[in-house]
């Protein structure tokens, strides 16, 4: 009966074909938003796991956030590292990391740091070690794989977060260290120490004593005439949050953002975004059970004597119902699985755009938690479009339809 | 093998159909001639089990069809009785063959592909045995329902207007083949027509 079923939707091409595809599309709409969203949702969290607060210039919160934690816009300008030692070396904070960037190679942005950073995600070496000077780098995974370098690499970093960036060519780097995959930010970072940031961007009126041999110093050392771009800040208790923001928007020229606020606001802008495709791909999937429902109802018109055929050839009317119902079901899987792929499709169309723009790709290749779902939903579907027609394939009177042959 | 009694059936709108008592054994034929509306394709599906009749019995083998429920009687349908329809309906998605093997499947037994390919031989349709239903000519496609009605191996088989649509050569060469095929093959044959170019070709014959 499967292989009937099969053979009669062969038969109704073109109506199985648009069926299949809207289906397809509708599948493929939930999946691929689905897929993005969890991962967005999962890369973010991932990213600002531990952080509090971020300190850095007057300007955009939200780009604050997007440029000192996800390295993904461009930052608000700098801070003053006397004013950036108010928050350091405030009793409700427990650590700090400082960050200083604005120069990129090969895509890639380079973020003078210390070593608190590498700690704060976990990072662990391949190989080599940390910076224990100036201009010496440690790759995450994703740079050192993408741009192919490996210990005692040099290169010249270039001014600004563009690839046509003017070179600083009057000084190198060379990478001294390489990360394990972190699954963080960190991952697609060039990360070497703050002076090194410093002495890129020296000025001849600065003395060089300041500009070399610190690099393992930690934040409280850095020397209050240079500036750094922003600070991730982790509180000791939930006090911090209370006080510390307000104290620095308030009395300070920086600004205080805290990520997990901003970072809702966000979701929340976006998550319109996805819900409003989400409810496209469910109308699309409602469209095709339509599609499903009258193409079976069409199909049975036609084929009103052929049932009444087979009835008068010894099936039954539940084998007739079985028939009508094997078809949508068989419809509604050949299109869930072509949803499937076009989900897969979109995704890595998207990743491959994602990583060219921001280096931040998504993979997604197991059947997800939403795509096992959509599965009986489908089939739900193929069951309520088969139906009626099915009831009408059961309630066949033969005898009258044979007569009117 | 095939008798009836007290037939009768009443259609709710009004006309009723009282039909003299058949019997038939196995190997033997029968023509029933009749006027349209005079009840030829009404007593057909009382035989067939298709309708149930107001009154009186349809006896295959032994067993009465009158009295066995829906599901019973499509299985002994599917198993018992062969049809030949006048237009020749097929399933028009698959082949010949195919169709061949689904009246066998729907009558709950199991392939026999060698029965169906001598069959289609013996009726001279084997280059077309994987054909669409379509693709064949009116003579091909009765023929090929005479081996669909034959292929369950039934213990009768029925037709109705065989002949109607067909021009006098093919007319004689279906109603040859028809009963040739289906008493050489052991089973009753009775055929209900208004075609009066059948008349001399049955021995036995009855008019309603």
């Amino acid at each position: 009966m499967l292989g009937l079923a099969y053979a009669n939707l062969k038969e109704h091409f073109l109506t199985t074909a648009l069926s299949v595809m809207l289906l397809a599309i509708g599948i493929g709409m939930v999946s691929f938003i689905v897929t993005v969203s969890n991962q967005l949702n999962d890369r973010f969290n991932r990213d600002i796991r531990g952080i509090d607060m971020v300190v850095g210039a007057k300007g955009s919160p939200l780009q604050l956030i997007l440029s000192a934690v996800y390295q993904i816009d461009n930052p608000t300008g700098n801070i003053p590292v006397s004013e950036a030692r108010r928050i350091i070396t405030h009793p409700l904070v427990k650590y700090s990391i400082p960050l200083s960037y604005g120069d990129s190679y090969g895509g890639y942005r380079i973020v003078g740091t210390d070593s608190v950073y590498l700690r704060h995600f976990g990072a662990t070496f391949s190989s080599g070690t940390s910076w224990s000077g100036s201009m010496e780098v440690v790759l995450g995974k994703t740079v050192a794989k993408s741009l192919e370098m490996s210990i005692g690499s040099h290169f010249h970093g270039t001014h600004g977060l563009e690839t046509e960036g003017e070179a600083h060519e009057e000084a190198h780097y060379t990478v001294v260290g390489i990360l394990n995959e972190t699954g963080t930010v960190a991952d697609r970072l060039i990360l070497t120490s703050t002076t090194s940031v410093w002495d890129i961007h020296h000025h001849p009126e600065e003395s060089d004593e300041h500009q070399h041999g610190h690099a393992d110093e930690e934040s409280n050392h850095y020397e209050d005439d240079q500036q750094i771009t922003a600070l991730l800040v982790k509180f000791k208790s939930p006090m911090g949050i209370m006080q510390v923001p307000r104290f620095i928007n308030e009395k300070t020229s920086m600004q205080a953002a805290l990520p997990a606020i901003e970072i809702n606001r966000l979701y929340d802008l976006m998550g319109i975004g996805f819900s409003t495709l989400q409810a496209i791909g469910f109308l699309i999937m409602c469209i095709a059970a339509l599609s499903v429902f009258i193409s079976l109802l069409n199909s049975l018109k036609e084929r009103k004597y052929e049932l009444a055929l087979m009835r008068s050839l010894g099936a039954s009317p539940t084998k007739l119902f079985a028939l009508v119902l094997q078809e949508s079901l068989l419809l509604c899987l050949v299109g869930y699985a072509f949803g499937i792929i076009l989900g897969r499709i979109a995704v890595m169309t998207l990743s491959t755009f994602g990583e060219e723009q921001f280096h931040f790709s998504i993979t997604q290749v197991a059947i997800s938690e939403i795509e096992i779902w959509l599965l009986p939903i489908t089939l739900f579907v193929g069951v309520v479009a088969a139906l009626i027609p099915a009831l009408r394939a059961y309630k066949t009177d033969i005898s009258t339809i044979l007569r009117n042959e | 093998m095939l008798s009836t009694k007290d037939l009768s059936f009443n259609y709710p709108q009004g006309a009723t159909f009282s039909f003299p008592n058949l019997n038939i054994t196995e190997g033997q034929s029968l023509l029933v001639l009749g006027k349209s509306g005079s009840g030829k394709t009404t007593l057909l599906h009382l035989l067939a089990g298709l309708m149930n009749p107001a009154d009186g019995l349809v006896e295959i083998s032994g067993v009465n069809l009158v009295e066995l429920n829906g599901s019973k009687r499509d299985k002994f349908r599917g198993e018992n009785i062969g049809i030949v329809f006048q237009s020749a309906q097929f399933v028009r998605s698959i082949t010949v063959f195919q169709n061949l093997s689904l009246a066998r499947s729907l009558a709950g037994l199991s392939a026999n592909n060698e029965l169906a390919e001598s069959l289609l031989n013996e009726l001279g349709i084997t280059h077309r045995m994987h054909a669409k239903p379509s693709d064949l000519s009116i003579g091909e496609r009765q023929r090929a329902s005479i081996a669909r009605a034959l292929v369950t191996n039934p213990k009768v088989v029925l037709a109705d207007e065989p002949t109607s649509a067909l021009d006098d050569e093919n007319a004689a060469l279906v109603a040859n083949l028809l009963q040739r095929t289906v008493t050489g093959h052991g089973a009753a044959l009775i055929v209900v027509t208004h075609d009066q170019r059948l008349k001399n070709r049955f021995q036995n014959s009855i008019t309603l």
